[in-house]
């Protein structure tokens, strides 16, 4: 439990720093931010004990058991480490954010983006469920771009943001279809399953596609050539989320996967070679590059994609000592980089500009800064006595032993030392050029030294890099043994770190690779002549491009043949496809029973009739549409006739229902009569009429058809399960209302939601909206004086009570007779808009001083808080109870069904009032608005 | 009987469709209206016509014969939405006349400029 709290703290706490309250100051939100980090800190040790567990942690939380989809967590050696890594920075990065971000309102924001994706990190490295984690995978790609494109005024930044998501999307998506096929290849979407069937999931004939799909996900999320183009242009991020997301946390996602899958998929040899190969192009490449980029995020983000290669390599070696590597190169890496993002955070800060051509000469004005980015590039070049010189140690080891035994011996030392001697240069030209080089004419400001608590962090870090790099044995082998046992069980090697091992090979191809690397930065500018353009090549961000290119154009052509702006024009398309498709399956052989059995033979008088009324009015309101009052009239005797045949054919509730309606649409088109123009001369072509007309027709046709053949085919229902239980388990006898509110109650439970979501969507466009009401009717009359007519007045006050209470009695008779909550309110909401209508808004607003969309609100949560009671009861989401009750001289049956109805009559009276009275306020002026 | 009705419905279909077509808003809504009660009338139908038996259970253990009451539960909750629908689509009218000057709901082809 405590485990679940250290987990998911961050996600369900994120809004805090956006409502930490004003009082707190403005390190409000910064202090709300790091309160819930500690907290999760604090949760995690509990949970743990503070140790490393001996074998997993496991809390299984059920989500979907039925697609093997849970939120289950897993805490061991492995999670532990990324969780303390994200907790850990994380905790720094807001204490150094705090100094960085100088708007206040936008610090809010940042926090809470922060603590979100923190939570979803958490969340990935902490699954024990494929299918949770890809959820969280998919979360940090989100909520990553919510931090990159922080800026969003800034064009750049929406690119970089978008061009994330893009990449990392595809790669999720890719990811989804990988685990989905091992957990089929599996039997089971659980880690604990999934890494014990290695040999299994290898012999498979799936492997390939399965290792594909996974590695696809893992190389875009750790920006492996050629997916690593999203990462410069993520750089459009704040800093300190830079330093966050692609050092320490998001970019390490991949890796984490590679050491999170590696029992299970590594030790092949297409794992051997896909694997190295793609990590040591990148890490070549992205060395190069990085030794040419002119800003300092530039160089740093292409410093990271050559380590996460470096990392990526270690895990495809295939040799245990190579996944220890690879797990302590992961630490030290966060590390360092961390501290560097950082450090150009500061830079950027002070002197306006992250430009290498334009900075220098900064160590006088900035000593300590200079110190700390100096000792911290140290450690990213891999110069003794720091944490980055024991992993690229341990990486040039594996070169040699598993390069040697290979085809070409000298292949994989090869790369090694050469990325390694560009890692050197561009390490040198970072510090050089943006400390040491005596030229600070260009600066557009003095700078000067930084607020001392921005660099706390960076010192921290940094001295992290040292202690570990002088003292491995003491500070981190404990760590690094818990780790790899996690990944590699029972043939974890021996592991010991020593700062020194000897004079051996590893130590000739780091000080040779500091040589070269030294040599490579002075002779930059012709090595940049060499390479001519190639240098700056991105593959793949120029397919990419096009590619997006061609998919928004191709969007673009299909949304403007649809969709031309014509409601005519796409309703054609719309009503013509239904029609098509309709029409279609009486083209063949009809499906069942191919004897038509009329059901009912004698004809009804009564039903003729009602379709006849039903009928004329639909046939009047086409008639008279250009005269929309006689329209609406002929429109209502169409529902009448509706309401009759509803009557007839044994459906009371419909017949109410439809009623009530009836009388609240007559009201609304009034309503937007005394707007819309009355009458209005055709503008339609004759053409288009016989057009349109045919159109209808068809669909007519079709309707008529579909309808009768349905009709006069034998027949199955599933009703028979709900009249047979409908008292037992629904406490009902109107079986009607009984689905309504039990059996179906979730789907009312939507429905009643939309109509929330409707009334606030049209508050939302009435909202202080006025439209001056024309003085005169169309066609020149003026309005009539006599607004609300004496009789009515008299008759509609006493009527009201006596509605109201035909609305309570037919809603609490609604589960045995026909009634419940949406006739009730319907009828409700009648006999108010009746006093609306009868003595005008200035009379009726005042005697109801509610606010209605607070009481559809109350009206949901009353309907979601029964559905609520019943899960704290442990039983399905609204399970109704119901019971008899004896009262005195009462005796009645009473379900708590009835609260649910309670809350749907709320929602139905309120959204029907919201609608009307606002349509009526719109244009009401203050002398028109009379009444007594 | 069934196919008087069917055919009736149709025709109410039909109407609502036409109307669904013409240019001036208001007409737009009657045709909305229309073809939601033809709507109702199809899917309660699916439950087949049946006369004086409503879905009310009578005494305990009497078995009887009674209308299909899971049509006449989706059609009741749409009946109430086809009413928020049609007060959606009249405010829409009501504030597209108002910013337009007009109450056609086709985009001058001109304008538009594209085919």
């Amino acid at each position: 439990m405590q485990l679940a709290f250290a987990l998911f703290t961050p996600m369900l706490l994120c809004w805090l720093p956006i409502l930490s309250p004003r009082r707190l100051g403005r390190n409000g939100s910064a202090w709300m931010a790091g309160a819930v980090t500690l907290a999760s800190l604090g949760f995690l040790l509990a949970a743990t004990g503070g140790a490393f567990p001996e074998s997993p942690l496991i809390v299984p939380i059920p989500w979907v058991p039925q697609l093997g989809l849970s939120l289950s967590l897993r805490l061991d050696g492995l999670s532990l480490m990324f969780c303390g890594l994200v907790l850990g920075i994380g905790l720094l990065v807001i204490l150094y954010a705090r100094y960085y971000m100088v708007h206040e309102a936008q610090r809010d924001r940042f926090f809470a983006f922060l603590l979100l994706f923190m939570g979803a990190m958490l969340g990935l490295v902490a699954s024990e469920n494929l299918l949770g984690l890809v959820v969280f995978w998919e979360l940090t790609s989100v909520s990553s771009f919510l931090l990159v494109g922080f800026n969003s005024q800034r064009p750049e930044a929406r690119r970089g943001a978008r061009r994330a998501l893009g990449v990392t999307g595809l790669g999720g998506l890719a990811l989804l279809g990988g685990v989905l096929l091992l957990g089929r290849v599996t039997g089971s979407f659980a880690l604990s399953e999934v890494l014990a069937s290695g040999p299994l999931v290898q012999a498979d004939a799936r492997y390939p596609a399965v290792l594909g799909l996974i590695l696809l996900g893992v190389f875009t999320k750790s920006a492996q050539v050629p997916f690593h183009f999203w990462l410069p242009g993520a750089m459009s991020a704040p800093t300190p989320a830079s330093a966050y997301l692609h050092s320490a946390t998001m970019v390490k996602a991949g890796v984490f996967l590679l050491a999170r899958l590696w029992p299970t998929l590594a030790g092949t040899e297409v794992w051997f070679v896909v694997v190295t190969g793609f990590g040591l192009a990148t890490m070549l490449f992205a060395a190069v590059v990085a030794l040419f980029q002119d800003d300092i995020k530039g160089l740093l983000a292409y410093s990271t994609i050559s380590h996460l290669g470096l990392i990526t390599a270690l895990f495809g070696l295939n040799t245990e000592t190579g996944v220890v590597a690879g797990l302590f190169h992961v630490l030290n890496h966060a590390t360092f980089k961390a501290s560097l993002f950082m450090a150009a955070g500061i830079i950027d800060h002070e002197t306006g500009t992250r430009d290498l051509t334009r900075l220098g000469g900064l160590a006088r004005t900035m000593k300590s800064t200079a110190l700390l980015a100096t000792v911290a590039s140290a450690a990213m070049a891999g110069i003794p006595l720091l944490n980055g010189f024991l992993s690229k140690e341990m990486f040039f080891k594996e070169a040699v032993d598993v390069g040697t035994q290979s085809a070409q011996p000298w292949l994989i030392p090869t790369v090694a030392t050469l990325a390694g001697a560009f890692s050197v240069a561009y390490s040198v030209r970072f510090v050089w050029d943006v400390f040491f080089r005596h030229d600070t004419g260009r600066l557009e400001r003095n700078p000067h030294p930084p607020p001392p608590w921005m660099q706390v962090p960076v010192g921290l870090l940094v001295a992290l890099c040292i202690l570990v790099g002088i003292a491995p044995g003491l500070v981190a082998e404990e760590l690094l043994v818990a780790v790899s046992h996690s990944v590699l069980g029972a043939r974890t090697p021996d592991i010991h770190l020593h700062l020194w091992h000897g004079l051996n090979l590893p130590l000739a191809m780091s000080l040779l690779a500091v040589g070269v690397g030294v040599g490579l930065f002075r002779q930059r500018p012709s090595l940049a002549n060499a390479l001519g353009d190639r240098r700056l090549l991105p593959p793949g961000a120029q397919l990419y491009a096009s590619t997006m290119g061609a998919i928004v154009r191709l969007a673009r052509r299909i949304t403007r043949g649809l969709h031309d702006h014509s409601l005519g024009r796409y309703l054609i398309a719309l009503v013509g496809s239904a029609a098509i498709l309709g029409l279609l399956p009486f083209l063949g052989p009809l499906q069942g029973d191919d004897d038509l059995v009329p059901i009912t033979t004698r004809p009804r008088l009564a039903l003729v009739a009602f379709s006849c009324l039903l009928v004329f009015g639909a046939v009047g309101t086409v008639l008279f549409h250009r005269r929309r009052l006689l329209a609406m009239i002929a429109l209502g005797l169409s529902g009448l006739g509706s309401t009759l045949i509803f009557v007839e054919l044994s459906a009371p509730d419909l017949a109410l229902t439809q009623l009530s309606v009836e009388f609240a649409t007559t009201v609304l088109i009034l309503l937007a009569l005394a707007h819309l123009p009355a009458h209005g001369p055709s503008i339609s072509s004759k053409a288009r009429r016989i057009r349109d007309g045919l159109i209808a027709g068809a669909l007519g046709l079709g309707v008529t058809g579909l309808m009768g053949v349905v009709l006069t085919r034998p027949f199955d229902t599933i009703a028979d399960y709900y009249l047979a239980t409908s008292r037992e388990y629904g406490g009902g006898t109107n079986v009607v209302n009984v689905i309504l509110v039990d059996f179906r109650g979730f789907d009312t439970l939507g429905e009643i939601t939309v109509l929330g979501i409707a009334a606030i969507a049209i508050a939302g466009m009435l909202y202080a909206i006025q439209i001056p009401k024309p003085a005169t009717s169309a066609d020149g009359r003026a309005w009539s004086k006599d607004q609300h007519p004496f009789l009515l007045r008299v008759m509609s006050r006493p009527l009201l009570p006596l509605l109201l209470l035909v609305a309570v009695y037919l809603m609490l008779r609604g589960h045995n007779l026909p009634g419940g909550g949406f006739i009730g309110g319907l009828v409700a909401s009648v006999a108010l808009i009746l006093q609306f209508m009868a003595s005008g808004l200035r009379f009726a607003s005042p005697r109801l001083p509610f606010n209605f969309l607070a009481t559809a609100a109350v009206g949901l949560a009353i309907a979601l808080a029964t559905g609520v009671v019943a899960m704290v009861l442990g039983v399905p989401f609204l399970t109704s109870a119901f019971s008899h009750v004896h009262l005195g001289p009462f005796d009645f049956e009473l379900a708590s069904a009835l609260a649910f109805d309670l809350g749907v009559f709320l929602t139905v009276l309120a959204v029907l009032l919201i609608t009307l009275s606002r349509l009526g306020h719109v244009g009401e002026t203050d002398e028109e608005s009379g009444g007594p | 009987m069934e196919w008087m009705l069917a055919a009736s419905v149709g025709v109410v279909a039909s109407c609502g469709v036409y109307l669904l077509l013409r240019r001036r808003s208001m007409s737009v809504v009657f045709g909305l209206a229309l073809l939601s009660y033809a709507t109702n009338l199809v899917l309660f139908s699916m439950g087949r016509l049946t006369v004086g038996a409503p879905p009310i259970l009578g005494p305990e253990g009497e078995s009887a014969v009674y209308a299909d009451p899971l049509p006449q539960a989706l059609v009741l909750t749409a009946i109430v939405i086809g009413f928020a629908m049609t007060a959606f689509v009249v405010v829409v009218a009501l504030i597209a006349h108002r910013s337009l000057g007009d109450d056609d709901v086709d985009a001058p082809v001109a304008q538009e400029g594209e085919p």
